[in-house]
């Protein structure tokens, strides 16, 4: 399981423009970090290159398990970790019930790990209707199911909670919590302050 | 960005090279259409033998252009390099060229020698793939706004023909012997009368070091025009 | 209420998480207007429109059913692919897909395998009477259905690939028949030879083993390039 994500000398650009240069960081089990930044300061970027989806330019990427083990980079992101974006990633024309089924079987747990989703979310008066039905708060908190129906270490957040009114913040901030406690690791790019303690890295990006 | 170092190192080797390679190009060229004027008619065919002097060249460096297209690709998706990158946008544009006047040519060619325009001979099928597949390269880089992504899907596209374009050629080759048609004078086919070597090989020398100008001036002319965005780009985030 | 982390992951498996992609692919592509009906819609479109450009005479039509068959196979194969991962892409769902037990190779071979279920199959199913239609001889039905099915998954693999590098570009249909139907050129050859084979008394045999190589071949290509092209418009 990751017990540590460490970041070392990090530079990631798009195009023509460098986000970053030389970042370290390194988070632990039990350990929240919020990403904050001006918008195009590569916070997603780094979300992104974390998640494996996005090449830096330099740098490295390593996960280590509790004994300080290195862990296989495609393991330790094609098995325990979740990237959660701008984009709920649902397809409009299936119902909430299949999209959060194959979302949480696809990520590698069992039907009963949807249970558990649906009842931290409120999902149950969702599950017949077809996405395209649904409010940008409701597919959020479906596709934060996948979080809960399919337990994996790391949490990469990217603007969670935007689309989500106050109670449903709330859940998820506890659902966070539960999270830290099981000694997950969170790295979350938010706009407002996480309602728990958390280190903030700051990627700054005044153009 | 674009690991100046070795372009820069290129710029300055092939500066020289280029207009070297450029006169010796014309030179052969003017040889070499010296000679398919000198030497005698064909027997069978007359005059027009001589358009092979233009055809078969064309249809060699067209192939051979789609192979430094698709080696060059290879380059640049595994080692990420920009120049290799420039290098193979760079090849597609005269590789086409080549391959147009090659089917052009043979065109022109058949209309005395079968009385058509164009024939379904499995060369000159063979040609006219390779030109679709220039196409469908030069398309898809055309198509995608980002331009590294659309150099790299071109990449692999590039390498994807190289790999295909043998099994395609087979295909063709299998699909004539099926048809059987009637044994045409096939361009460019085995006992060509020995007079016709020194025009020949001339041109076919002459198209190789010609199409090697078109692509160094066409990698020169790439590598430039990235530095110019990259300079506007820098000057962007200064300004 | 279970604590995540805590939990010991218990990984679904790869046949799992092939069969959970594979389901939801088919689902998607019958869900999204029907898209083998329409494929078949629009071959059936084609055979009817060909003997009225070239004239209903069975001594015109007859040598060339087989052709135009696989003529027709080729173009409609290329109807829904444009929808295979644009769509992902613009949903986000590529992502998560890119974060699975199974690599992005697999998941570019599961796509054509379901390109091939959803499209392929019912094509392969209409072909033999589209074929008779156009006058080609009943004792060729066997055969034309089953070169049919094979070049089929040649078809869906070399696809889903064009699909994959046309990701991002503008007019990515009409692209992706620019880009696929060259290397559509194998199977349209060796599945077509083998009908004239056979029609010709021949064995249709080696016809038919080069196209089961070919579609191993554009299988492997499909899988690594597909997936490089996939990431690449993922970065």
């Amino acid at each position: 399981m990751i017990h540590t994500l460490s970041i070392s000398e990090l530079t990631v650009s798009r195009g023509e423009r460098l986000l970053f240069q030389g970042l370290d960081l390194r988070i632990q089990a039990g350990e929240a970090v919020v990403l904050t930044g001006a918008n195009g300061a590569g916070k997603t970027s780094l979300l992104r290159t974390i998640a494996g989806l996005l090449r830096p330019d330099a740098g490295e990427v390593a996960f280590h398990d509790g004994d300080g083990n290195p862990l296989d980079e495609r393991l330790a992101r094609g098995r325990e970790t979740h990237f959660l974006g701008h984009q709920d990633g649902l397809k409009i024309s299936r119902t909430a019930r299949e999209e959060l089924g194959f979302q949480c079987d696809w990520l590698g747990h069992v039907q009963c790990g949807m249970d558990d989703a649906v009842q931290a979310f409120g999902l149950a008066p969702l599950l017949d209707l077809e996405v395209r039905r649904l409010s940008a708060g409701q597919r959020r908190r479906l596709a934060m199911g996948r979080l809960v129906g399919s337990p994996r270490a790391l949490w990469l957040l990217d603007e969670p909670m935007a689309p989500l009114d106050a109670r449903w913040r709330a859940v998820f901030a506890d659902q966070m919590r539960r999270h830290l406690d099981a000694d997950g690791l969170i790295l979350a790019a938010v706009h407002d302050p996480l309602p728990l303690p958390a280190r903030t890295l700051d990627l700054g990006g005044l153009t | 960005m674009f690991g100046l170092s070795n372009p820069q190192r290129f710029m300055a080797f092939t500066g020289p090279l280029t207009p070297v390679l450029w006169a010796v190009a014309a030179v052969l060229l003017a040889v070499g259409t010296w000679l398919s004027f000198s030497v005698p008619a064909d027997y069978q065919q007359g005059d027009t033998v001589r358009i092979m002097f233009v055809h078969v060249p064309a249809a060699v460096w067209g192939l051979g252009a789609y192979s430094a297209l698709g080696v060059s690709s290879f380059f640049a998706l595994v080692f990420r390099h920009a120049l290799a990158d420039a290098a193979a946008r760079a090849a597609a544009l005269p590789g086409a060229a080549f391959t147009a006047l090659a089917l052009f040519t043979g065109s022109l060619w058949g209309q005395p020698m079968w009385g058509t325009w164009w024939v379904w001979d499995a060369r000159l099928t063979s040609v006219l793939v390779l030109f679709l597949f220039y196409l469908g390269y030069m398309a898809l880089r055309a198509s995608i706004d980002d331009e590294q992504k659309g150099a790299r899907a071109a990449a692999v596209l590039g390498l994807v023909g190289l790999i295909n374009l043998p099994i395609v050629k087979f295909s063709v080759d299998w699909w004539n012997t099926l048809h059987q048609p009637a044994s045409f004078l096939t361009p460019g086919s085995s006992g060509l009368d020995p007079v016709y070597l020194p025009p020949f090989l001339t041109m076919l020398a002459a198209y190789g070091v010609l199409f090697a100008a078109l692509w160094l001036t066409a990698i020169r002319t790439e590598i430039r025009r990235r530095r110019v965005l990259t300079l506007r780009a820098r000057k962007a985030l200064e300004a | 209420m279970s604590r995540p982390v805590d939990a010991e992951p218990r990984p679904p498996g790869l046949r799992g998480a092939t069969r959970v992609l594979l389901e939801r692919e088919l689902d998607l592509a019958w869900s999204g207007g029907g898209g083998p009906l329409l494929a078949c819609g629009f071959f059936a479109c084609l055979t009817a429109v060909l003997p009225l450009a070239v004239g209903g005479d069975p001594r015109t039509l007859s040598p060339v059913a087989g052709g135009i068959a696989w003529l027709a196979l080729a173009l409609a194969s290329l109807l829904s692919l444009e929808r295979l991962f644009e769509r992902d892409l613009e949903d986000g769902a590529l992502d998560l897909l890119a974060l699975g037990h199974l690599p992005l190779e697999s998941v570019v071979l599961i796509k054509a395998l379901a390109q091939w279920i959803a499209v392929g199959l019912p094509l392969a199913l209409t072909a033999p009477v589209a074929a008779l239609a156009l006058g080609l001889p009943p004792a060729l039905v066997p055969l034309t259905a089953l070169s049919a099915l094979i070049g089929g998954a040649g078809f869906a693999c070399t696809g889903t690939l064009g699909a994959a590098l046309a990701l991002g570009a503008k007019r990515g249909g009409l692209l992706i028949a620019v880009v696929v139907l060259p290397l559509f050129i194998p199977p349209v050859v060796f599945g077509a030879g083998a009908l004239e084979r056979a029609a010709s008394g021949q064995s249709p045999a080696p016809a038919l083993a080069f196209l089961g190589a070919y579609v191993l071949f554009a299988g492997v290509i499909a899988a690594f390039a597909g997936a490089a092209a996939v990431r690449n418009a993922q970065g």
